[in-house]
C-alpha cells in the first residue's frame, strides 16, 4: 500500500539532521514516497520505523525470481504505466517453448543452438533467459524432456502442464531449482500451490476472466504462496493490449493486490512465426514479465531483444560512452581523425563501422550530454565550440601530424564555424550515416 | 469478484484530418483517408471506441534511389525507374496511401528541378488514385524550390506537403494555404519542439485540421525508446486537453529503419544476425509496430511484406475484444 510523505514523515527521527543529504525530514519523506530515494540514507532510522515502512513500499508489482545452477533472472517490480514517468526496470525473460512429445535428442539439439546465441548490440551481449517445458503426456516423458532441456542448458525453466502429479516429475530433475511452474486455474490450484510450495517455485496462475482471476489470486496467498505470475489467456493483439493494461493499472494507479504480479505473455500460440513477432513487441512493449516463443530465428530475436533492451533503458539515463579520444585499428599520427558524440549508440555504430573498415583512425567523441549527433546538435551540445573545446581538451593535435578534421555529414552546416574556432585546420564532411563510413575512408585515405 | 475497469478520463482528442480529395471534393482522388480524432491512449476500446485506424502509406521516389537497400530496389524492379510505374505498384501492394519523396539530385548527379518534381507527382497522381504526401529532399531551399511547382500542380487534392521544420514552414505553409493542402511538420524528438512548430504553422495561417506532425521516432536500436516516449507523451497531452500537440502523427519507419545497418547491409555482418531479408523486414515491422502502440496515425513504409504483417496486427488493434 502506497503511503504519503506525511505518514512517512511521522516514522522518520525529525531531527531535520540532513544526513541524508535533504535539508528537513519533511523533504526527505516526500522523496520517499516518491520513490526517488531509499530509506537507507537516513541513518537514524529506527528499526520499527524501517520494519513499517518496509511493508507499505511492498511494490505494486511483485518481485518474482527465477533461479538454476548460476542464472538468475528477476521479473517485476515495477511502477509506472509509461516509462517515461521513471523507467521499466526488468526486463521481460524471453523463454523457447519445447514439448515433451519432441524426441528428447531433438530437444537438447534445439535448445543448445538457442542457449548459445549471443548477439552483441552496443557493446551488450544479449541472449535468452531460458526454456518452457510443456507438458503433453505422461511423467515419465515429462521428465524425459526436462532432462534434454538441462543437457543442452542450464538457464531457468518454466514447466507448463494441466496435472500437477505430471509436473512434479519434471521438478523432481530441478533439484535446487527456483523454477516458475504452472498453470493454476479455479479448479486445480490447491494441488499446484501445493507442488509450488514444495518445490519454492512460483506460480502461473490462469482463470477465464479477469474476474475469475482476481478472486483466484488471494486464495492461494492465503495458501501462502505469494510468488505469483499471471496468465491473462490473451489470444490477439487487442484482448493483450486491453488485458495488460487493465492489470497494470489496476496494479499501480488502484494499488489492486490481486492484479500485482508479473504477467506472462504466449506469442508461442501465433499462427504463424511472423505474427508470433509482431505479438511479441506488443508483449514488449506493453507489460509483460514473461514472453514465450516457439520459433527460433537468430534474425528476428535479435531484433526483439534489441526493442526489450531499448524500451527498458532509463530514460533519464541515456546510455554514455566516456568522451576522449578513441584509438582504432591502431592509427599512426598521418590517420584521419573522425568526430562524433557521445550517446552510446551513436558511439558504437561509427566506432564499429571504422573498425570494420580496416582503416586506421582517431574517433574523438565529444562531450554532448550523451545525446545523438542531430539531437545533440538541435540542443546546442554539438556545435564548432563544443568540438573544438574537445579537440584541444584531449590532446588532439599532439597525437598526429596533420590538422584535418572529419565532421558527421548530419552536421556540415557547422564546417565554417569550426573554421573560424580551429584556425588553421581542414574541416571535412563525412557521410550523414556511420554505415556509409567504410567507403568514404576508402576514397579519402 | 465484479471488477470496475479503470477508465481514464480525457478532456482532449486527437484532431481529425482528412487526406485527398475525391472529385466531390475538388480532387481526382478515389479514395481519401481519416486519422486522427482519438479521445484514449492507443486501442483501449474499453474507454472509447478508436474512430480512424492507422493508416499505412508506402514511400516511392520520383528518380530510383541507388542508395536504398538492394532487398527494396530487387523487390520493386523495374517499377523503381518510374515514378508512375512505381506508384501502381505499390497500390497493388496494399498501400492506403503513397509518399512521394523528392530527390536531391536526379541519377546523374545534377541537382532535382522544379519541372522534375512537378512531372512525377502528376504521373504519381495519374497512375494511382490513393492520397498522397509529397516529401522534399530535406534542404530549405531545395525543398522550397521544388515542392512550390508540386503544390500549384496538385491545387484541390489535399496533398501533405513536408517536411516543414522551423526554419522552412513559411513557405510551405502558405503554398499548402494557397492550394487547399496539408504539411507536415517535423521537430527532432522533443514534445515541446513539436509544439512550437505547431503554434508557428498555426500563426502563420493554417487550420489545425490540415496538420500532420512527425515527432521523428528513430529506429530499433537507433533511438526508439526516445521516440516511443515523445509520442506517448504528445499523445497524453493531446487528451489532457493541449490543443498545440493534438495533430495526428505520421512517422517515417521505412525511412528511419532501412538506414540502419541491419536493414542496409547483407555482408561482413555477424553470423548471428541470422538472415538479411527477414532481419531487415522484422526491423521495419518491429519499429512500425512499436510506434502504433505508442500512438502512430500514419505509419511510412518502405516494404510491402512489412506493410502485410502491419496490416495484419492493425487489423486486430482496431477491433474491440470481448473481454470475458
Amino acid at each position: 500500500m502506497a503511503i504519503s510523505g506525511i505518514q512517512i514523515y511521522k516514522l522518520l527521527p525529525k531531527t531535520n539532521c540532513k544526513d541524508c543529504g535533504f535539508p528537513t525530514c519533511m523533504a526527505f519523506a516526500l522523496k520517499l514516497a516518491a520513490k526517488q530515494v531509499e530509506l537507507s540514507a537516513c541513518p537514524h532510522v529506527s528499526e520499527e520505523a524501517q520494519a513499517q515502512l518496509a511493508a507499505s513500499s511492498e511494490p505494486p508489482v511483485r518481485l518474482i525470481t527465477l533461479e538454476s545452477d548460476g542464472s538468475k533472472l528477476e521479473v517485476g517490480n515495477e511502477v509506472v504505466l509509461f516509462r517515461h514517468e521513471k523507467t521499466f526496470y526488468n526486463k521481460p525473460g524471453f523463454f523457447f517453448l519445447v514439448k515433451d512429445s519432441e524426441d528428447p535428442g531433438a530437444i537438447t539439439e534445439k535448445v543448445k543452438e538457442i542457449d548459445a546465441f549471443v548477439v552483441n548490440y552496443v557493446g551488450i551481449d544479449l541472449a535468452v533467459d531460458g526454456f518452457a517445458v510443456k507438458s503433453e503426456g505422461d511423467g515419465a516423458a515429462f521428465a524425459a524432456a526436462v532432462e534434454a532441456v538441462r543437457a543442452g542448458s542450464k538457464r531457468p525453466l518454466i514447466l507448463i502442464g494441466d496435472d500437477p502429479a505430471v509436473l512434479a516429475d519434471g521438478l523432481a530433475k530441478l533439484e535446487g531449482e527456483k523454477p516458475l511452474i504452472g498453470t493454476a486455474n479455479p479448479e486445480n490450484w490447491e494441488a499446484f500451490a501445493d507442488l509450488a510450495i514444495a518445490n519454492k517455485a512460483s506460480l502461473v496462475v490462469t482463470a477465464g476472466s479477469l474476474e475469475e482471476l482476481a478472486d483466484l489470486t488471494p486464495k492461494i496467498k492465503d495458501k501462502g504462496l505469494a510468488d505469483l505470475v499471471l496468465d491473462p489467456q490473451v489470444t490477439a493483439f487487442n484482448d493483450g493490449l486491453a488485458k495488460h493494461t487493465i492489470l497494470r493499472r489496476m496494479a499501480l494507479a488502484k494499488n489492486f493486490r490481486p492484479f500485482g504480479f508479473p504477467i506472462i505473455a504466449y506469442p508461442s500460440q501465433a499462427a504463424t512465426p511472423e505474427a508470433e513477432v509482431a505479438l511479441a513487441t506488443q508483449a514488449v512493449t506493453k507489460y509483460a514479465g514473461f514472453v514465450v516463443m516457439e520459433n527460433f530465428a537468430p534474425e528476428t530475436l535479435y531484433g526483439l531483444l534489441v526493442l526489450r533492451e531499448n524500451i527498458y533503458t532509463d530514460p533519464q539515463k541515456p546510455i554514455q560512452v566516456q568522451p576522449g579520444v578513441y584509438e582504432i585499428n591502431q592509427p599512426t599520427p598521418d590517420a584521419p581523425v573522425m568526430v562524433t558524440t557521445n550517446f552510446s549508440i551513436t558511439y558504437f555504430s561509427v566506432a564499429n563501422e571504422i573498425e570494420s573498415s580496416g582503416q586506421p583512425g582517431f574517433l574523438l567523441v565529444a562531450d554532448a550530454e550523451g545525446m545523438s549527433v542531430l539531437t545533440a546538435w538541435a540542443a546546442g551540445n554539438f556545435d564548432a565550440e563544443q568540438i573544438a573545446k574537445d579537440v584541444k581538451k584531449f590532446g588532439v593535435e599532439e597525437k598526429i601530424n596533420h590538422k584535418s578534421i572529419i565532421l558527421p555529414g548530419h552536421v556540415a552546416v557547422l564546417s565554417g564555424e569550426l573554421e573560424e574556432e580551429l584556425p588553421g585546420w581542414e574541416i571535412k564532411v563525412g557521410p550523414r550515416e556511420s554505415v556509409d563510413l567504410p567507403a568514404y575512408l576508402k576514397q579519402v585515405a | 469478484m465484479a471488477l470496475e475497469f479503470p477508465k481514464d478520463k480525457w478532456s482532449g482528442s486527437v484532431q481529425e484530418v482528412v487526406i485527398g480529395a475525391t472529385a466531390a471534393d475538388g480532387g481526382t482522388r478515389a479514395t481519401t483517408v481519416t486519422v486522427g480524432g482519438e479521445t484514449t491512449m492507443p486501442f483501449i476500446h474499453f474507454e472509447a471506441e478508436t474512430p480512424n485506424r492507422p493508416v499505412l502509406a508506402l514511400e516511392i521516389k520520383d528518380f530510383r534511389p541507388d542508395d536504398w537497400s538492394a532487398l527494396l530496389l530487387d523487390f520493386w524492379g523495374e517499377a523503381a525507374n518510374d515514378p508512375g510505374a512505381w506508384a501502381k505498384a505499390a497500390e497493388e501492394a496494399g498501400a492506403d496511401m503513397l509518399l512521394l519523396s523528392l530527390s536531391l539530385t536526379d541519377p546523374d548527379g545534377n541537382p532535382n528541378t522544379p519541372e522534375a518534381a512537378e512531372k512525377a507527382a502528376k504521373a504519381v497522381l495519374e497512375s494511382s488514385g490513393l492520397p498522397l504526401l509529397v516529401y522534399g529532399p530535406g534542404q530549405a531551399e531545395l525543398d522550397n524550390e521544388l515542392l512550390v511547382p508540386v503544390a500549384n500542380a496538385c491545387a484541390g487534392e489535399r496533398v501533405v506537403l513536408g517536411i516543414c521544420e522551423d526554419k522552412n514552414y513559411r513557405t510551405l505553409v502558405a503554398t499548402a494555404m494557397a492550394n487547399g493542402h496539408l504539411v507536415v511538420g517535423r521537430a527532432p524528438m522533443d514534445v515541446n519542439l513539436s509544439k512550437q512548430l505547431n503554434i508557428l504553422i498555426k500563426d502563420a495561417g493554417l487550420p489545425m485540421d490540415r496538420v500532420l506532425m512527425d515527432p521523428t521516432t528513430g529506429a530499433l536500436g537507433y533511438g526508439i525508446e526516445y521516440g516511443f516516449s515523445v509520442m506517448e507523451r504528445l499523445r497524453l497531452a493531446a487528451l489532457r486537453g493541449d490543443v498545440m500537440t493534438q495533430s495526428p502523427m505520421a512517422v517515417s519507419v521505412g525511412f528511419e529503419t532501412w538506414k540502419t545497418k541491419e536493414s542496409k547491409v547483407g555482408e561482413d555482418v555477424p553470423e548471428t544476425w541470422g538472415d538479411w531479408e527477414e532481419r531487415a523486414i522484422s526491423w521495419e515491422t518491429i519499429t512500425a509496430i512499436t510506434l502504433i502502440e505508442a500512438g502512430a496515425d500514419i505509419v511510412i513504409l518502405r516494404h510491402p511484406e512489412s506493410l502485410k504483417r502491419v496490416r495484419a496486427a492493425v487489423d486486430n488493434l482496431i477491433t474491440a475484444p470481448e473481454l470475458a
